[in-house]
This record gives structure tokens, C-alpha cells and sequence, in this order.
């Protein structure tokens, strides 16, 4: 699957380039293709999986024709499931092109909305509106919570880029900056379950654990706007991130305003965190691993990569969700522990296969 | 008609002058200046800050217009700038870089065009074999043909390239240099590579700038720019400027000035 080194061939040294480049182009727009086609399978398997005995069959045929359902296994599929599965996959998404997009903007393949404390921040935001109750103050819950995360997100990149700005945004500094936030936030999570009451306490506790069974299309829809509006924006900047690629000075004397893409970048990078996970909580490593996934199989061409990592982030929680369902019969463990719990193997396995690569 | 005026050009870093007024006669098309130095005499810093990647007091013109006060893509499209290090940890290929060279900021630029563009500047620096290869998996001599291919695909007329060659064997240093005095030659334009080869300046340059102590120490055609004085201030070396059987100057050093 890998196009990291591509093999060239001395045999079509006389065709013009650009026709050599297409096969190339071919192959990664077939791949994205298999990933959409993965996708659409964990979705309809996600959405299959359930006490209420529905087959595969039953699923599909329910979902290109309602009507064949009786009224109860319509309810399960269209209001229950369906949520649920399509939740996992535009969070998933969001992560997956928010991690890409930071990878590109910080030039440091470890950055991720989870490792350099983003997603801590979004949680001491949500931890703060669920204390101290904003949705009695007028804010309609679907949105008090996510305002307050994107607060605490915004926060947590704006003293990232400030700290990287005055001492050198290095690879190590920046993943240090990370790690100071991450424990930081870690603190004051821990200091605002300390002070908060018993329900409040259990709807943090939940919250940090990650989990998207709680569904609605509202909710799904919310994120689905973010998600739909920030992708033509993320891909209008496609070849300027491609170019930073390329190296930074690179860039610069190019014409591309460098400073400008990054802010840019990590407001969106803010938004698509904060609401990504204000509906289902931390969810960690889907916006490591996704962009990793996506720069094995694509490259760092942003036309590709970009939604490549948008759709292995969408494909990774999604699948994610279904082992969480059946993992053990009866019981759905939060999805933030089963991405953790498979997302550090297959980062360790991903790393070491490009090492034995290279 | 490319017009290039460099006029007391001053660089700070921390209260310490990197460069304190560095005037130039006026350059003008076909020029090949190579900047010579020891090293830390500030030829990096003053192609950065040509290329407007570094704050700088001083006038610098170009065709008439001062470069910090024009349209940031104006600029881009007039200056190529070469830095001294590429980053080594991509998996960009060769030919998506120097397409995102030209597509960076012009993204509607016809595919035609970009394709023609690319393949003539592979062609040119005869590096086709290096075109679908990873970034990351390129010698530092591969990275810097593929960053000098992505300066060229975008036809500036004014070159900044900071030692160009400084990773190349002893082919394509000539092959490079050639290229580059190929094209200032025939399209016009100007060129200013900080080198640390006096030889292969001499021979390729037809105008020489030596910095020394955050000024320039010597500036003129070649051999009035190298003499025994020259080499003795700037790098403190006793040396001699011979001519080989074909009638060309070459540096012969005898040993570190006492």
C-alpha cells in the first residue's frame, strides 16, 4: 500500500513525465477508493451489530428502502444506530484531517490534537461549562459544551504558537510545549472533579472516557457542517501546505505567507477538535494515527493526503466502535479506550514497518 | 532589463552586526555574483535577506522598487531563493515538490503549463531519474537539484542561491553552476550564489564579492577580487593566484598566514 519510495521505472524513461505521474495519480485516487469502500463497510458492519438480531441483509435493505422494516427495527436503525455509526464517522473524520493538518503546519509527525494537549484543553473547556452548568445560563446544551471546548482548545494552540514563536518551534520544543500542556490540563481536570458535585463528576468522568453512544443526528449534524465546511477550506490551501512540505524558507520564497497558513491551520485544527469531541468526549490517537495511515499510502501530496486522513480517521474510530460493541456481548466499553488500546499497537507497527522501509 | 542596487544593507542579530552596510555597484542582467567568506562572514544572511526572509535596515532595489515595500507576490514571482539545508523527512516525491513550487501560489495556473514547466526544468538539470523518488530518500545532493529545480520551474529573475553546490560531486557542481550561467545568459537575469569554492567562482562568476568582518572586504571581476591581500584578510591563508596551461586563474594555497 505504500508509495512513500516509489519504484521508477527505467523503461518509461522516454514517456513525458507528466503521463509517468499519472499512473502514480491513478493508484492513489484507487486507494482512496478502497478506503471509502472500507469505510462504507465498518459503517454498514457498525451498523448491523446490536441485540435486536438484524442481519447485514435486513440493514441494507433497510437503509436503501425504509419501509421494508417493521416500525420497531426502523426506530433501532434510522434513530438509533445509524446516529451512532455515522457519529463515529464524521468524529473520526474531523480528527483524522485536524491531526494531518497540525502534522503539516508544525512540521512534526508527532503532533496531534491528543499529543500536544488540545484535546486536554477542549476537556478542561467542557469540564468547566458541565461544573458549572452554562446550559442553565441560556446556552442550549448541544452547543454550551462545545463552545467552552473550543475555548480551551483555542487557548491551549494560541500559547503552543506563542511559546514555539519566542523560544524556536523546533520538533522537540514543540512536542515538550505539548507535553507541559498535557499535564497541565491533566491538573486542572483533576482539580475540577475535585470541586464538582456527584453528577457533575460522573458526566466528566464519562466525558473523558470517550464515546459516541450518544448519538443524535442533531449532534451528528453539527459536526457534519463543521467537518463539510472546513474540508473545502483545508483543501483550497492544498498546495501551500504541500509546498511547506517542501521546507519552510522553501515556501516562503514561493510566496506563500507562511505565518498566515499556519494560523489559519490550527483555528481550523481548534474547531474541528473541539467540536469533534464535545459530542463524544477524548477520544486519543485517531488524529495521530489517521494522518500516519494516510501518508503511508499517499504520500505527502496534500490533494491526497489530506483526505486520506480524513477518511482513515473516519474508517479507525468507526471500527473502533464496532469492536466497542462487540468486544464483550451486552457491555460498550467508551470508544476513547478501545482507539487507545488499538491505536498504540498500530502506531508502534506503523513506525517500525516505515523504519524497516527506510 | 533586470537592475539589482544593494545600498548599505545592515543585519543585528543580538546587538552584533552581521553585516554593517553592505553597498554594491549596481548589478544588471547576466550578472553571476559569487559571494566568498569565511564562514559566519554573513553570505547566508545577506541572501536571506534579499530574499525577504530576514529583517534588515538598508535600500535594496530591484528594476527600481524597493523589495521590502513590494506585493509579497510580486516579490515571489521576481526572487528564487535556495536555502543551505532542505528538509530531509518527507515523503513528498521530486515532482509533486516542484509542481507545488508553481502551484503554491498560482493554483488556477493551466495543467498544461505546470507540466510543461516541470518536465523542462527536470530536463534541464538532468534529473529525471530522480523525479518520482521520496524526498527523504534522496542523497543531500539529490534534495539540492530538486530545490534548485523548484527556484527554476518558477523562472525568477533574480537567483539567490546559498552554496548551491555545496553538496554535489565534482560533475554536477560544473553541471549545475552551467546550467545556472546558461540560463542568466540567455534569459537574462541575475544571479547571487554564496560559495565556498574559489576555484570553481573564479571560473563560473564573472563578478566576485568577498565579505570579511561583517563588510565586504573585495568586489569587482575575478581576479581583482581574489588577490594574495584578499585571501590573507579574509581567511587568513597565504596564497597565490596561478594560470593553468589553458590560460585560466587558480587558486594554489601555501599554507595559514602567521
Amino acid at each position: 500500500m505504500t508509495e512513500a519510495v516509489i519504484r521508477h521505472d527505467p523503461a518509461s524513461d522516454g514517456a513525458p513525465l507528466a503521463v509517468q505521474y499519472r499512473v502514480i495519480f491513478m493508484r492513489r485516487v484507487m486507494w482512496l477508493g478502497v478506503l471509502g469502500i472500507a469505510l462504507a463497510v465498518s459503517i454498514v458492519l457498525n451498523v448491523a451489530t446490536g441485540p435486536s438480531g438484524m442481519t447485514v441483509g435486513d440493514v441494507v435493505m433497510g437503509l436503501v428502502d425504509p419501509a421494508s422494516l417493521d416500525q420497531a427495527q426502523r426506530v433501532i436503525l434510522w434513530d438509533v444506530r445509524l446516529p451512532f455509526a455515522m457519529l463515529a464517522v464524521v468524529v473520526g473524520a474531523c480528527l483524522g484531517l485536524a491531526g494531518g493538518e497540525m502534522q503539516t503546519a508544525l512540521n512534526n509527525p508527532l503532533a496531534s490534537p491528543s499529543t500536544l494537549g488540545v484535546m486536554h484543553a477542549a476537556t478542561v473547556g467542557a469540564s468547566l461549562a458541565i461544573v458549572f452548568n452554562v446550559g442553565a445560563l441560556g446556552f442550549p446544551e448541544n452547543y454550551a459544551i462545545p463552545i467552552f471546548a473550543f475555548a480551551g482548545a483555542m487557548a491551549a494552540i494560541s500559547l503552543i504558537q506563542l511559546l514555539s514563536r519566542t523560544f524556536g518551534a523546533t520538533v522537540d520544543t514543540v512536542i515538550l510545549f505539548g507535553i507541559a500542556t498535557v499535564f497541565a490540563m491533566d491538573a486542572a481536570v483533576s482539580l475540577i472533579q475535585f470541586i464538582a458535585n456527584d453528577d457533575s463528576l460522573q458526566q466528566i468522568v464519562f466525558w473523558t472516557m470517550g464515546s459516541v453512544s450518544r448519538a443524535t443526528w442533531e449532534k451528528v449534524a453539527i459536526v457534519g457542517i463543521v467537518l463539510a465546511a472546513c474540508l473545502p477550506m483545508s483543501l483550497g490551501q492544498m498546495w501551500q501546505m504541500t509546498a511547506l512540505r517542501g521546507g519552510e524558507d522553501q515556501a516562503r520564497s514561493f510566496g506563500v505567507a507562511v505565518d498566515r497558513l499556519r494560523t489559519l491551520v490550527l483555528i481550523r485544527v481548534s474547531l474541528l477538535t473541539a467540536i469533534a469531541i464535545s459530542f463524544t468526549g477524548v477520544i486519543g490517537f485517531v488524529g495521530l494515527v489517521g494522518p500516519h495511515i494516510s501518508r503511508l499510502a499517499f504520500g505527502e501530496d496534500h490533494r491526497f493526503y489530506l483526505p486520506g486522513a480524513a477518511l482513515a480517521g473516519a474508517f479507525i474510530l468507526s471500527a473502533a466502535s464496532l469492536v466497542a460493541k462487540s468486544l464483550v456481548p451486552g457491555i460498550l466499553i467508551p470508544d476513547g479506550i478501545v482507539t487507545a488500546l488499538i491505536g498504540i499497537p498500530l502506531f508502534l507497527a506503523l513506525v517500525m514497518t516505515q523504519k524497516r522501509r527506510a | 532589463m533586470t537592475a539589482l542596487s544593494i545600498d548599505g544593507v545592515s543585519v543585528s542579530y543580538g546587538g552584533r552586526d552581521v553585516l554593517n552596510k553592505i553597498v554594491m555597484p549596481l548589478l544588471e542582467d547576466g550578472t553571476v555574483l559569487g559571494i566568498l567568506g569565511p564562514n559566519g562572514a554573513g553570505k547566508s544572511t545577506l541572501l536571506r535577506a534579499l530574499a525577504g526572509l530576514q529583517p534588515y535596515r538598508g535600500l535594496v532595489h530591484l528594476n527600481g522598487e524597493r523589495i521590502e515595500q513590494m506585493p509579497y507576490l510580486k516579490r515571489a514571482g521576481l526572487i528564487g531563493y535556495l536555502p543551505q539545508t532542505l528538509p530531509q523527512a518527507t515523503t513528498l516525491i521530486s515532482y509533486e515538490a516542484v509542481v507545488s513550487a508553481c502551484r503554491a501560489v498560482r493554483p488556477d495556473m493551466r495543467r498544461e503549463e505546470v507540466e510543461r514547466a516541470v518536465e523542462a526544468v527536470f530536463d534541464q538539470l538532468g534529473i529525471r531519474h530522480l523525479a518520482f523518488q521520496a524526498l527523504g530518500k534522496l542523497s543531500g545532493g539529490q534534495r539540492q537539484m530538486v530545490g534548485l529545480a523548484q527556484v527554476l520551474v518558477r523562472g525568477p529573475k533574480l537567483l539567490l542561491l546559498d552554496e548551491p553546490t555545496s553538496a554535489l560531486d565534482l560533475r554536477w557542481q560544473l553541471n549545475v553552476i552551467g546550467v545556472i550561467s546558461e540560463i542568466v545568459r540567455a534569459k537574462g537575469g541575475i544571479c547571487l550564489m554564496a560559495l565556498h569554492d574559489i576555484n570553481l567562482a573564479m571560473r563560473h562568476c564573472n563578478r566576485l564579492m568577498v565579505l570579511s568582518d561583517a563588510g565586504v572586504l573585495a568586489e569587482g571581476a575575478p581576479a581583482e577580487a581574489i588577490t594574495t591581500e584578499t585571501l590573507h584578510h579574509a581567511y587568513g591563508v597565504r596564497g597565490r593566484i596561478e594560470t593553468c596551461s589553458q590560460g585560466r586563474p587558480y587558486l594554489v594555497t601555501d599554507e595559514v598566514s602567521s
